[in-house]
């Protein structure tokens, strides 16, 4: 019998051939995992799916009185608390996204050492949550453009397009973090401390155009300051211009970011049963 | 037949780390070893590195269709094996070549959440096992109603009783369809009646011409599922070929554990004429056992020593035998058999109680050891040692009394005037 009429060939190093097609097969995980995961946080929670909204709320209201109001920064010709919510919602997104992606296969490690699915699958399903908790913020956002009477720019259109870049840029470091702290315990405690870092070097409480030009190339390195932007250029439209450059280099680096994390968590997946 | 998994020269190793208590790595290592290497100050403060081979150099082929049966002792590697096959942990060595879909059962409940209701886990744990969400609603009432929980169909699971808990959790999982499926030994789980029932299903499927892989210590489960066997023995194969030659062999596997050591023993009794040297379970022809199995023929054998000048006449020998709540619950002795012993003329004899076919059911047993001479006490240890029975087809009909009805067989018949 030859070697084509099997259909799994497992041998050391060589990456499984129809990895993808698993992936596609097991395309109902994703959504029964993101489905657990929610439904177990809003059953043992007593107000639930409100978190959703509380959370950067109040973020947002700490934000602008400290960066609006005392503070002082530029507003761009917008009201602030709209500045800093559009700056928040893809921000809260991707550090949601990250904190549990980077627990995610730790938390789920029985299953790993149990059962074969695409590995994948537990970190991406990570991101799918933290989408859904982006989509019921995104009230809070339309709540405030009426509050305002607001109308958004035409631009808004591309509004999914940045959206996808949020996605791209959280799915590669999810993978990337998941993967390093299954070998590595210690980011458990790094984590925390990049999403807070990332919170004051992205311009979540504040707009990019406060950056001095001889920073620029290196503010812009923090692919998040793509995103957000982005964000800002499809609601407020002109108030709001895009750095070319930048804006260049945070695409660029998403896609690195996303390419990287994927190669290594491909790379560190197969030992995860053996060292979780 | 074509084949359905082929395995070349496999092999399985695991480093294993003396210092650090964690398979995993702490940053600290890894900063403190790169420090250590370019400072090259303390090399021997390193954690100590060994290589362990839970499989080497396996080989075999299983044809579709097939049902084999896995034995082995713990750390044989069984459960390593499986693991691979069902593509949790990655091959060292050789090869793997399998045809069609495999399902792989290491553990019962998987992935089950205790806050979400019956029917929520059921949708996870198949979707976690490779159902498509259709193939699961086509399936549902027929899991439900195998499991026998409709009416706690929305309760959190974390409300159930443990039976329930893991009747559902099988359940889900015996209705996987794949074309291979590998079990661990999850049968372990659950009550008399629901080992039965799920002996039953695993039948359906295996009847159904699907290939099965079966880990069990329970010698009847797999006497009575499987028709080949692989027998593993500290990460080699031993043996694979018809069942009871496979089990057989096995049983009969000398480890240094089989040869009960007594004669150090210091709380006895008894004049010391004689005293008992050391304990053994050997089969019909004399090979050792590590265990007996119910039905079986089974020979016991204790080797004792001389210590006084003259022959001793005049030898009794009496075992009692306790199960596992300290109960006796029999007593094995020459003076019922009325065998009289010769004389005991060289230093060591050993004497030898035959069992034609054991009527013990599965289960650890201890035993006491009691010898007089001359109705003198010569040598007496109370719980000398402990042995194991295997289960076993006492009936040969392949059936078996389900557990919890007592720790004997009678031979018996049944008839209706």
């Amino acid at each position: 019998m030859s070697e084509t009429e099997f259909d799994i060939i497992l041998e050391h190093n060589r990456s499984v051939s129809n990895y993808w097609k698993d992936l596609w097969k097991f395309r109902g995980l994703f959504y029964f995992l993101s489905w657990r995961d929610i439904l177990v946080r809003y059953k043992q929670t007593a107000i639930g799916i409100a978190w959703s909204i509380i959370r950067p709320l109040m973020t947002m209201i700490i934000f602008t009185i400290i960066f609006g109001k005392v503070a002082k920064l530029p507003d761009s010709g917008v009201p602030y608390v709209l500045l800093v919510c559009v700056g928040m919602l893809p921000w809260q997104f991707f550090a949601n996204a990250f904190s549990e992606a980077s627990n995610s296969l730790v938390a789920n490690g029985s299953m790993l050492s149990k059962v074969y699915f695409p590995r994948l699958i537990i970190p991406a399903s990570s991101v799918i949550v933290a989408l859904i908790d982006f989509f019921i913020s995104l009230l809070i956002l339309v709540g405030l453009m009426i509050w305002y009477r607001f109308i958004p720019s035409a631009q808004i259109i591309f509004l999914p397009a940045f959206l996808l870049l949020a996605i791209v840029v959280t799915l590669g470091a999810g993978f990337w973090i998941a993967a390093l702290n299954v070998k590595y315990r210690d980011f458990r405690y790094v984590v925390p401390f990049i999403v807070q870092f990332g919170l004051y070097v992205s311009p979540v409480g504040f707009s990019s155009s406060v950056i001095p030009e001889k920073f620029r190339l290196i503010y812009s390195l923090n692919p998040m300051v793509g995103v957000i932007d982005g964000f800002r250029w499809c609601i407020f439209g002109g108030n709001c211009p895009i750095n070319f450059t930048g804006f260049s280099i945070s695409v660029i680096l998403s896609i690195l970011l996303f390419i990287y994390g994927l190669y290594f968590f491909r790379k560190m997946e197969r030992s995860f049963a053996d060292i979780i | 037949m074509s084949v359905a998994i082929r395995v070349e020269h496999l092999s399985k190793k695991y480093i294993l780390k003396h210092q650090a208590s964690e398979p995993y790595v702490a940053l600290r290592d890894v900063i403190t070893g790169a420090f250590r290497k370019s400072g090259s100050i303390n090399e021997s403060g390193n954690a100590k590195k060994e290589e362990f081979y839970a499989l080497k150099d396996v080989s075999f082929e299983i044809q579709q269709g097939e049902r084999i049966g896995i034995i082995g002792r713990n750390g044989a590697g069984k459960s390593t094996l499986l693991k691979i096959l069902s593509r949790i942990t990655e091959v060292t060595e050789g090869r793997v070549s399998i045809k069609g879909r495999v399902a792989s059962l290491l553990e019962v409940g998987t992935g089950f959440h205790p806050e979400l209701t019956g029917r929520e886990n059921i949708f996870l744990n198949g979707s976690i096992l490779g159902m498509s969400k259709s193939e699961i609603q086509r399936k549902f009432d027929e899991i439900v109603a195998f499991a026998e929980v409709e009416k706690f169909l929305d309760t959190a699971v974390k409300r159930y009783s443990s039976g329930m808990y893991v009747r559902l959790a099988f359940a889900v999982a015996a209705h996987l369809e794949p074309e291979i499926l590998v079990v661990d030994e999850v049968l372990a789980v659950g009550d008399a009646e629901f080992q039965k029932k799920c002996l039953g299903k695993m039948k359906d499927v295996a009847n159904s011409g699907r290939t099965i892989l079966f880990v069990s210590h329970n010698m009847a489960a797999i006497q009575n599922l499987c028709s080949k066997a692989i027998y593993l023995n500290k990460g080699k194969l031993e043996m694979m070929g018809e069942r009871e030659q496979v089990i057989a062999t096995y049983l009969r596997s000398t480890a240094d554990v089989n040869v009960i050591d007594l004669a150090d023993r210091k709380d006895r009794n008894g004049n010391g004429a004689f005293r008992f040297i050391n304990f053994s379970l050997k089969d019909n022809e004399g090979h050792q056992l590590s265990s007996f199995q119910s039905g079986k023929a089974a020979k016991i054998c204790i080797n004792i020593q001389r210590y006084t000048a003259e022959p001793l006449r005049n030898i009794h020998i009496a075992m009692g035998i306790d199960d596992e709540m300290g109960q006796r619950i029999t007593n094995l002795n020459n003076d019922t058999t009325a065998s009289v012993f010769p004389d005991m003329t060289g230093q060591k004899g050993t004497i030898e109680i035959s069992i034609p076919r054991l009527p013990l059911r599965h289960g650890l047993y201890s035993f006491t050891l009691y010898g007089t001479v001359n109705n003198d006490v010569a040598d007496w240890i109370n719980n000398a040692g402990t042995f194991h029975v295997e289960h076993g087809d006492f009936f040969g009909t392949g059936k078996l009394i389900p557990d919890g009805q007592g720790n004997f067989y009678i031979d018996h018949q049944f008839k209706l005037l």
